[in-house]
């Protein structure tokens, strides 16, 4: 295997504000997309414990005060502005963990550290472009949060109706700038990514090491140019399907106003077909991670290579395909359903080929349950879960009672949230040691992993009984009925809330006791080629291109 | 191999995925825009989301010896018309031609102009729902106090009964709705006579 070259070129290291805003290293930069993600996260999920903070209790409790606080309205104004607001809050929960969290971490963050360095290559093919992708996302942040505090609809601020921004609640629902902002928000982030997506591409089809062809490539980059090709097919149908929203509100166009021959329908086709492979471009660097994590702590290679990468394949590919599952209640025919159950369904088989290989890689191995490990079990189990009730929703009979109701919030967070997050967290302790050169605690992490596991698991399990008992979804109110599970689904979201800060502390104490972690700190079940580096990396690696078998 | 060379391959390989890439990524938003026309002419072809059918022909080739009951519905959306169909509804056999009539009144001291859009439930008959003749997208224009009954000709396509999820339909609903041409639609600062460009009047838009 390659011999590891270690010598950091000081003449070109730029130091201060100057190595970071004008950063053209790939690890520069992607630490800056971890330490963006991890704030994002921590917005994102303060929103969410608000959110379930309200919840806790039937009746309207915190909402209006708060409205009254932020936005100084009184009275009956602060109970609707508070109710608006409600919906801000779940609208921007959504966009940011989405736009803001689990892409910048995966793809930015994780992919733009070890994609390069796996495929032996000394940086990303555009530097540049790699630095624009991250400094476009701030902007793009801020817009989102500005538009919480600006109007929407008349007595409202910000942007309620959902991530989907379906219109006509979309255009002529909600005439204030709210809505502008917001769209130009994830304008700007989805040219982040589509540069950063445009990069990987590049750099994995063009600046591989000798010796290192696509079918030798680690099940990461795998998933990471996947993803990338996801992000180039499906971005730009939402770019146009929010532009044609945009130019519906301040242009005069009719794209989706019945009253001039439009159809709010045709916005719905295209955000799904953008939107379901949106879900995959979230979690396929999810998979790839796990099966490095697994591997690694199985002492095996990863079972049934080539299945696992033409899996991810075949799930990218299928996830184009299934996206009216999203609206079997619009009205479309019985013979289109059909359709659209049975490809939603195919798509559990690749996914089953993963899950599977994940298990049987394990099987027989040398397991040790470090921290990485724990949180790859804890994906691979949640997510199976996530993954069952998601075969329920495909069918379009269960779908007419479960749609809008809890069922589906229970389902997509068992997918992403301990899904996603799971394995963004597997990452983030599989390649700590390898990004700071330190080893955190390894007791402070696994505490860190049991809260999140029982906080995350109270927070959503419960919320499969609400939904299968009729709870819909997007209210702030409820019928006492309701009471008993979502009570436990609030203080779960507390724990989970204070899980975030046993993270936090671990990194801190981490960067405090600087525990050497070495080279290779996870033995020799860790075979790609970042673990031949030192820790932490080169400035600039592979300026002696690694040799592959 | 080199020692020095970051890249094993020239750098204009690079150029050349990226700009395969942009122009990918610029083809696809041509598709999303072009899915509005596509999408129109599908639901114009196959009667999607209840779009329902231009009749070519004045009548249907056969009529059955079923009853089927079309009811009227009737809206007006931030217009200050009074809008209304005369009959509630009327059942007549599956492929006979029938006949309804929508009454508007203008309620206010100015002439105000509307314009209908249409829609049948279920979304499926939408196909088999032919009008013959109708006062949807063309502007209907009304002086103060006036009134004026807007005809609409009718039949109901005797193919709808092999259709599996419309085999057994008793009822089929057909909708208007009024909205205003030069209305003060809280739309944000929408310059809204760009709006008023259609000039599609036969009634081929909407679905």
């Amino acid at each position: 295997m390659a011999h590891a070259v270690a010598h950091d070129d000081h003449a070109h290291h730029p130091r201060g504000w100057v190595r970071w805003v004008y950063s053209t290293n790939h690890k520069d930069i992607g630490t800056l997309y971890l330490i963006f993600a991890i704030f994002a996260g921590i917005v994102g999920g303060g929103l969410s414990i608000m959110i379930r903070w309200e919840l806790a209790e039937p009746g309207i409790q915190i909402f209006p005060g708060l409205a009254s606080m932020v936005y100084g309205v009184n009275g009956d104004a602060a109970l609707d502005a508070g109710k608006s607001m409600f919906n801000a809050f779940t609208t921007a929960h959504a966009l940011v963990m989405i736009f803001f969290m689990v892409m910048p971490a995966m793809i930015g963050g994780f992919a733009n550290w070890m994609v390069p360095i796996m495929i032996g290559a000394p940086d990303m093919a555009f530097p540049r472009m790699n630095n624009i992708s991250f400094w476009l996302l701030p902007p793009a942040f801020i817009l989102l949060v500005t538009s919480m505090f600006v109007p929407s609809a008349p007595g409202a601020y910000g942007v309620g109706g959902g991530w989907t921004l379906y219109p006509p609640f979309s255009t002529s629902g909600q005439p204030g700038p709210a809505m502008d902002l917001a769209i130009l928000s994830i304008h700007v982030a989805g040219a982040s990514s589509i540069l950063g997506a445009i990069n990987f591409i590049t750099t994995i089809f063009n600046m591989r090491a000798p010796g290192m062809t696509l079918h030798k490539m680690p099940l990461f980059a795998w998933s990471v140019l996947i993803t990338a090709f996801l992000l180039l097919l499906s971005l730009p149908v939402l770019a146009g399907a929010i532009t044609m929203l945009l130019t519906d509100r301040n242009f005069g166009t009719s794209f989706f106003a019945p009253e001039f021959g439009g159809d709010p329908i045709l916005y719905q086709h295209l955000f799904w077909f953008f939107g379901h492979p949106e879900v995959y471009i979230l979690i396929l660097p999810g998979f790839g991670i796990v099966s490095h994590v697994i591997s690694t702590f199985s002492k095996k290679p990863v079972f049934g290579y080539l299945g696992m990468a033409y899996a991810m394949v075949a799930i990218g590919a299928v996830g184009f395909v299934v996206w009216a599952h999203h609206m079997y209640t619009t009205g479309i025919s019985l013979d289109t359903q059909r359709y659209f159950v049975f490809a939603t369904m195919v798509i559990a088989v690749p996914t089953g080929v993963k899950i599977f290989s994940w298990i049987a890689t394990m099987w027989g191995g040398s397991i040790s349950f470090k921290t990485p490990m724990l949180w790859a079990i804890g994906f691979i189990f949640l997510f199976t879960i996530g993954g069952v009730t998601g075969v329920q929703l495909a069918n379009a009979g269960l779908d007419r009672s479960f749609q809008d109701t809890y069922y589906v919030v229970a389902h997509f967070h068992y997918v992403l949230s301990l899904g996603a997050v799971f394995a963004i967290f597997a990452a983030w302790y599989y390649w700590f040691p390898k990004m700071t050169g330190y080893m955190y605690s390894p007791m402070i992490a696994n505490t860190h992993f049991w809260v999140t596991f029982v906080g995350v698991n109270l927070v959503f399990f419960p919320q499969h009984f609400l939904g299968l008992a009729g709870m819909p979804r997007r209210y702030i109110d409820y019928p006492d009925a309701f009471a008993g599970w979502n009570m436990v689904s609030s203080y779960g979201s507390y724990i989970s809330g204070f899980a975030v800060l046993i993270f936090l502390y671990g990194v801190f104490e981490a960067f405090q006791k600087k525990r050497v972690a070495g080279a290779n700190p996870w033995g020799e079940g860790a075979t790609t080629l970042e673990w031949q580096l030192p820790s932490p990396p080169p400035f600039h690696q592979w300026e002696q291109l690694p040799k592959v078998k | 191999m080199s020692n020095t060379t970051p890249s094993p391959r020239p750098n204009r390989n690079n150029t050349v995925v990226a700009t395969l890439c942009v122009a990918f990524f610029v083809g696809m938003i041509g598709m999303a825009y072009a899915a509005v026309p596509f999408y129109r002419l599908f639901c114009q072809v196959t009667g999607y989301g209840g779009t329902t059918q231009r009749a070519e022909e004045q009548y249907a080739g056969k009529v059955l010896d079923r009853d089927i009951t079309i009811r009227f519905d009737a809206n007006a959306s931030d217009m200050p018309w009074d809008f209304e169909p005369v009959a509630r509804s009327v059942t007549l056999k599956i492929g006979a031609t029938g006949r309804a009539y929508y009454r508007a009144t203008n309620k206010l001291s100015t002439p105000t102009t509307g314009r209908a859009t249409f829609n049948v439930s279920p979304d499926l008959a939408g196909a088999y729902f032919n009008k013959v003749e109708c006062f949807c997208f063309t502007n209907q224009t009304l002086k103060p106090g006036e009134t004026a009954d807007m005809p609409v000709v009718f039949y109901v396509d005797p193919d709808i009964v092999n259709v599996p999820e419309l085999k057994n339909i008793k009822t089929i609903t057909l909708s208007y709705t009024m909205f205003p041409v030069e209305g003060n639609k809280p739309v944000a600062a929408a310059p809204q006579t760009g709006k008023n460009t259609n000039t599609d009047t036969a009634g081929t838009l909407g679905g």
